[in-house]
Formats: C-alpha cells, sequence, structure tokens
C-alpha cells in the first residue's frame, strides 16, 4: 500500500478503545511506536496476592456459617473478587486498552446467558423431577 | 521515550516482523490474539460451568453429599499453590520489561515448580478417589461406598476428617427436601444417607478438574519453554510479548481455580 493511501485514511473513532492501527501507531503514539512496558510495582503484586490469600481463608470460613441458600453466593461473590484482582493487576487489564477487558467481560456475560437461559429451560421439566432421583446408571 | 534508548537494562534479542509498522503495533497485535484466545478458553469451560449450575440446582442431595468425600485442606492448600505461581509469574513479567534477566529465570522457575506442586497434590487427591472408587459413571463403587463411610473415622489419614456439623447439616437438607430414595446407613457413630447417583458428582468433578488440569499441564510446557529462553537471554526491555502472554494464560488457568474450588469443594 503507497504511503499516501495510509496517511490519508480516516482514524476510527473507536481508535481508544481497540487499539493502535496502522495509521495511528507511527504517528501519534508517544515513543514512534516503540514499546512503551508498564511493569507493575512489586508492592502492588505482593498486596493482591496477601489479599487473595486472605480471601481464600475467608471463603473457606463462610462454608462454616449456615446462611441457606445465601452460601453458595457469597462464594460466588468472594471468587468474583478475586478473579477480578487477578484481571486487573496480574493480567495488566488495568493499564490496558479497553478492549481488553470488554473481551473478557463480553465471554462472561455470555456464559451468564447461557447459563441464565439453560436454567429458564429447567423450569419446563422442574415438574418432572422427583427429588432424590437423578437420572443415571443403574447402581 | 529517550530513556529507554540510554537505558542500560537488557534489552533482549528483539526483531521487527516485516508486516508490522512498529514494535508497538507488533505487541498489540500479539497480545490481542491472546485475549481473543482466552476468550474462546472461558467460552469451553463455561458450557462445564453450565451443566454444574443445572445438575445442581436439580440435585442439590448429590453435591451436598459428595463434596464430603472431597479434601477440602488440599483443595485449599492447592488454592495457595496456584495463587503463589500467579504473583511469581506477574513478577516474572515485570522482571522481563526491566530487563532483570537472572531473577526472570528465577522466578519462571519457581512458577514452574508451583504447577509440579499443584499437579503433585492433584494427583495425591485423584489417587484417593480412584483407590475407593469414587468415579463417574458405572465406575462409581457404592459398594465400598459404604465400607468407606464406616470406617470413616478410622481412616483419617487417607480421607478427609469426620465433621459431625456437616454430616447433622446435611441429614437436615435431605430431610427438608423429604427425601424418599435416601438411604440410611450406619457410618461408624454417625449415620449417613446416600443420596442416588453420586457418580454425576463425580462425573462433573473429574470432567472440570481434569480439564484444568490438562491446562495447568500446558501452562507448565509454555513455562518451560519460556524458561529455556529466558536462560538464552531472549528477553529483555524490548521484547517482553512471550512472557507477558504465557502470563496471561497462566493467569487465566488461575482464574478458573479460583471459581472451581469454592464451587466443587466448599458446598453448603
Amino acid at each position: 500500500m503507497p504511503e499516501s493511501d495510509r496517511s490519508h485514511r480516516p482514524l476510527p473513532a473507536n481508535r481508544a478503545v481497540f487499539g493502535t492501527t496502522d495509521t495511528d501507531s507511527v504517528h501519534d503514539e508517544p515513543g514512534g511506536g516503540d514499546l512503551h512496558p508498564h511493569p507493575v510495582p512489586l508492592w502492588m503484586l505482593g498486596g493482591v496476592f496477601a489479599t487473595l490469600v486472605v480471601l481464600t481463608v475467608l471463603t473457606v470460613a463462610a462454608t462454616y456459617v449456615d446462611l441457606g441458600r445465601l452460601n453458595v453466593w457469597v462464594a460466588l461473590a468472594i471468587a468474583a473478587v478475586k478473579g477480578t484482582l487477578v484481571a486487573e493487576i496480574f493480567m495488566h487489564l488495568h493499564w490496558d486498552r479497553p478492549f481488553h477487558r470488554i473481551a473478557l467481560l463480553a465471554a462472561v456475560a455470555f456464559v451468564a446467558l447461557f447459563i441464565g437461559i439453560a436454567m429458564l429451560d429447567r423450569v419446563t421439566y422442574l415438574p418432572d423431577l422427583i427429588p432424590g432421583h437423578a437420572p443415571g446408571v443403574q447402581q | 521515550m529517550a530513556s529507554v534508548a540510554a537505558n542500560p537494562r537488557y534489552e533482549g534479542k528483539h526483531h521487527l516482523a516485516h508486516h508490522f509498522d512498529t514494535r508497538r503495533q507488533q505487541f498489540d497485535s500479539h497480545k490481542l490474539a491472546m485475549w481473543l484466545f482466552l476468550v474462546t478458553e472461558v467460552l469451553m469451560f463455561g458450557g462445564l460451568f453450565c451443566a454444574y449450575t443445572i445438575y445442581r440446582a436439580s440435585h442439590p442431595e448429590i453435591f451436598l453429599f459428595a463434596h464430603t468425600l472431597l479434601d477440602k485442606n488440599l483443595g485449599a492448600v492447592n488454592t495457595i499453590v496456584l495463587l503463589f505461581s500467579s504473583f511469581t509469574m506477574a513478577w516474572a513479567v515485570r522482571a522481563a520489561m526491566l530487563g532483570e534477566r537472572r531473577r526472570l529465570s528465577a522466578l519462571l522457575a519457581i512458577t514452574l515448580l508451583c504447577g509440579f506442586g499443584f499437579l503433585g497434590i492433584k494427583a495425591v487427591e485423584y489417587n484417593h478417589k480412584w483407590q475407593h472408587g469414587f468415579l463417574w459413571g458405572q465406575h462409581f463403587a457404592y459398594a465400598e461406598l459404604q465400607d468407606y463411610l464406616a470406617g470413616h473415622g478410622t481412616d483419617a489419614a487417607t480421607g478427609p476428617a469426620p465433621d459431625p456439623a456437616a454430616d447433622a447439616h446435611a441429614a437436615a437438607v435431605m430431610a427438608e427436601l423429604d427425601l424418599a430414595a435416601a438411604v440410611t446407613v450406619a457410618h461408624g457413630h454417625d449415620p449417613a444417607l446416600i443420596p442416588r447417583n453420586v457418580h454425576i458428582f463425580f462425573g462433573i468433578y473429574f470432567v472440570m478438574t481434569g480439564l484444568h488440569g490438562i491446562h495447568v499441564l500446558a501452562g507448565m510446557i509454555v513455562i518451560g519453554w519460556l524458561l529455556r529462553r529466558s536462560l538464552r537471554g531472549d528477553f529483555g526491555t524490548r521484547n517482553y510479548t512471550a512472557v507477558d502472554l504465557g502470563g496471561l494464560y497462566w493467569h487465566l488457568v488461575d482464574l478458573i481455580w479460583i471459581f472451581l474450588f469454592p464451587l466443587l469443594y466448599l458446598i453448603h
């Protein structure tokens, strides 16, 4: 592609979200398109690890408290906090291009949609379920 | 970024592929591709989480009973091992970006060792299930389950410690569900209720932890490869892409375990 074609192409409006394109990387990026590493401070990595350990202890401790149906939601909420810490700090999403976070959240959202609709479908055959009689091989 | 050019830190062996304009563009393309791959991984595990949700919602008694056959302590220790390996991996990425060659190799080696530790503990757990026939489908040994429960209190070295409070809770929940099919057997000092089709839990347990274990193994191969390249002096301030992306994969494996652990081991 001739250089003139490239420089006259309009920049996409969503450039900030989707990352560099071949047009803007050379001319607009600070450092002329060179790498600009962002090492996460060590205290932050250590702090995240310590928090993850504390939350692991907390989630084990939470199983000894009877909250009825809420127990599984408490466990999932703690797991979600841990997952967010891993994704944002360890996986660097906090400083990354937003598209990476959007991709991950979209994946999680589609899994939730998948499970949600499968659970809705369960209502159809719910009357046929006999408690304690899961389908399976003969014992 | 004049400081980068003047930086005495180790730059690593780097080159710009001919089809990229700049290093930045090259790095961004690689990272975007990695994230899209991770998205497919999340979706693949999503199918298993869906199966888990449906079965647990329909037959809570199976999960409530069967999870007591897992070793909560080993599961918790494995969680800490994996979290620690994620920490050392994140630190390794930092070391690569800063051009700290020796530290990078050391941290990758520690991460790899943690991978071995995780799989080792997992092997102890699988072996215990195998010995007692707590397996999937028709391989589940229902006869041995009764023997196992009968000898529960005396066999603390190989199995999870008896937990009267959990037993009482399980019995209460099952009474609440009015389980006509529940079988009462004498197990040491405590009566236990064994629901039908416990093998369904173990089918889900082995597929989910097994697929996760395969991912750990794959991650260890990647980290071993990174370690070899690191020792060769490939990575530095201008070439850390592979370390960064390998790290993303390892963190995803950690992320999935963060959800697997409470869902399989900590059922209440």
